[in-house]
């Protein structure tokens, strides 16, 4: 009964409830809308961190990581990467040759990372081929087809068929040098990347470098699921011993710290907001209490106790605070829910935000977590707003209250 | 048998600049089944009085024993309590929660007192009867008369079975009509169920039907006289 008192007071007086209830919602549905677009925004990074840039699981020798010397590599690298291909779960894995070298045109040269890849091999595990703007994914010549960015042509002045020139050292620390042409060019979402990373075939960089048969820097594994990274890694640790197995957290750790602490800024975010709607609540339910002062003072007279009284302010804070943090939060997923298969276009920020490797198509994502912590989080701010004038309410001496006019 | 033993009971409200003695060492004894008004004219003291009976507010000497039990000498909580299971209110403002229909501000207090619903429900439907609102039991305070607000009070105070029923100037607000009604009912409650009625009231019509009248002037008993 105490429940129904208790809501049927919040209806007492429907425009300042309802005003109550609006702040709320809308409050709520910016904090959700915000955090999942945040969130969104991340998954998309380290998605196209996983798809385009590092893959599931690398395999290499460690000190290949520590120095990118080219002498560090695996030896039958490519007959081992064909062995882990048929692991279950395993969804692709690509032998690559890894070297740092400098890319030449007529008009200007950079240092790139040059990767030579399987082309068959890599598809399974990367997408570059994927985002080709123009051209194929090195075919189309016979010797030294090269892949490169869109970028990184806007830089070198060239187009596609145009001719560049690779300098690097070989396994013997001599200079030497190939003129490659450019049969494919790509873009991903993630400029600063493009713009140092340039794709060969496996077999002319073996041969430019004079790496023996089979040799390969960098297995790059793709999962069909990321839950089974860490178990693979596990299982590929004990059939290449001697081998560095880093998983994609461990490669860049970086992108793991900063989803973590965009949740946490998301929730900071929310509190705040929640934070301004509690003074908002204090202050309806203290008009609440001031207002219906004689009618508490008949209450304790009648021989209700205070406790219940108390607990009574507490549920009608509660169910105020909650009617409009439930319809936030009802609203904010349906916005989110919206936004998750409709794109929202941030091509205006777009430079910035590709330097940062972030997509400036970005669709929201929302996870029951979240939504269950907010909607916590909301009926401990009802609570936290209820419990002063509570405590007035419970302070008023019935004679007194009894003589309100 | 006594119900009530007021024992040197004295009031006095004390501000910096002012010292009013409210009630001024009263002793009385009200019996069961009694039917009194208290009268005197404004300032007289008799809310003071009825408050400081009825546990509202404390006196400044003095003893208030309901059946045996000295009031004032329970804890705060203890004396909220007491109220719920041994006082009926009556307000001149009726005071019903505006958010409840008739049936449901009668069985509120029962409510409070832990009863089960099937007889919560049972007993205020019989009491709404009784008080001649059969027919208004679903119907919220803000659609009945003054008069049929009162009527509502009244049951709602005899809901919770107390030892006597305190009534603030009941009849304050209500018209010749509606007041005579009142009066009828509290009158019939009193006689067929013994239940034990204190008023304070400037209304000659409730003098009228008081079979005890007890005069106050400035927080005096003047006069106590049985009809």
């Amino acid at each position: 009964m105490l429940i129904a008192v208790s809501w049927r007071n919040i209806w007492r007086n429907r425009v300042r409830s309802l005003v109550v209830i609006t702040a709320i919602t809308l409050g709520i549905m910016a904090g959700i809308f915000s955090t999942a677009f945040m969130r969104g925004m991340m998954e998309q990074r380290m998605d196209t961190a996983i798809r385009t840039e590092i893959s599931n699981l690398r395999v290499q020798d460690s000190l290949f990581r520590k120095t990118s010397e080219l002498r560090y590599f695996i030896p039958g690298g490519t007959g081992l990467a064909g062995r882990l291909d048929t692991l279950p779960h395993v969804a692709g894995c690509s032998p690559r040759i890894v070297v740092q070298a400098m890319i030449s045109s007529a008009e200007s040269g950079t240092g790139v990372t040059l990767t030579g890849v399987m082309p068959q091999e890599e598809r399974r595990v990367t997408d570059v081929a994927e985002k080709l703007i123009e051209g194929e994914y090195l075919t189309g010549v016979r010797r030294n087809p090269v892949l490169i960015s869109k970028k990184l042509a806007d830089k070198l002045d060239i187009h596609l068929r145009s001719r560049v020139v690779i300098t690097l050292q070989d396994l013997h620390k001599d200079l030497t040098a190939a003129a490659f042409r450019v049969v494919g060019i790509y873009r991903t979402t993630n400029t600063s990347w493009d713009e140092t990373h340039v794709f060969v075939r496996y077999d002319d960089l073996r041969r430019l470098t004079s790496l023996p048969p089979e040799a390969a820097h960098v297995l790059a594994i793709r999962t069909d699921d990321d839950r089974f990274t860490p178990e693979l890694q596990e299982r590929i640790r004990s059939l290449a011993p001697g081998l560095e197995v880093l998983t994609w957290k461990e490669i860049s750790p970086e992108l793991t710290y900063i989803s973590a602490a965009m949740d946490q800024y998301m929730y900071l975010f929310i509190a705040i907001i929640l934070l301004a709607l509690l003074f908002g609540i204090i202050n309806t339910m203290l008009m609440v209490i001031l207002e219906r002062r004689k009618e508490i003072g008949m209450l304790l007279a009648i021989g209700m106790s205070r406790t219940r009284i108390y607990l009574m302010i507490i549920l009608e804070t509660v169910m105020l605070t909650m009617a409009g943090g439930v319809s936030g939060v009802l609203f904010g997923t349906l916005l989110a829910k919206h936004f998750e298969h409709h794109y929202i276009d941030l091509s205006m920020f777009g430079k910035g935000l590709e330097q940062l490797g972030y997509n400036t198509l970005v669709h929201t994502h929302i996870d029951l977590a979240m939504l269950i912590n907010v909607t916590l989080m909301v009926m401990l701010t009802g609570i936290l707003a209820a419990l002063y004038p509570a405590w007035k309410a419970i302070r008023y001496d019935p004679a007194e209250a009894l003589r309100t006019e | 048998m006594n119900i009530i033993e007021i024992r040197d009971l004295v009031k006095i409200y004390e501000s910096e600049e002012i010292r009013v003695t409210a009630v001024d060492h009263i002793d009385l004894a009200f019996e069961k089944g009694e039917f009194t008004a208290v009268v005197g004219p404004s300032g007289s003291g008799k809310t003071t009085f009825l408050n400081l009976v009825g546990g509202l507010d404390r006196p400044s000497s003095g003893r208030v024993i309901i059946d045996g039990v000295d009031l004032w000498s329970l804890r705060p909580r203890e004396i909220i309590d007491f109220r719920l299971h041994n006082i009926g209110f009556v307000f001149q403002a009726y005071n019903l929660l505006p958010v409840l229909t008739a049936l449901e501000n009668v069985e509120f207090i029962m409510h409070l007192q832990g009863r089960p619903k099937e007889e919560r429900q049972r007993r205020a439907t019989e009491l709404l009867r009784a008080v001649g609102l059969g027919d208004r039991l679903h119907s919220r305070p803000s659609r009945l008369s003054g008069g049929q607000q009162q009527r509502v009070a009244v049951a709602r105070a005899l809901a919770s079975r107390p030892k006597f029923i305190l009534a603030d100037e009941p009849t304050a607000n209500l018209d010749s009509h509606a007041t005579e009604n009142l009066l009828n009912i509290m009158e019939r409650l009193n006689r067929e169920e013994g239940t034990t009625f204190i008023f304070s009231t400037h209304d000659a019509r409730v003098v009228k039907k008081a079979r005890r009248v007890i005069t106050l002037e400035d927080g005096k008993v003047i006069a106590d006289q049985r009809k």
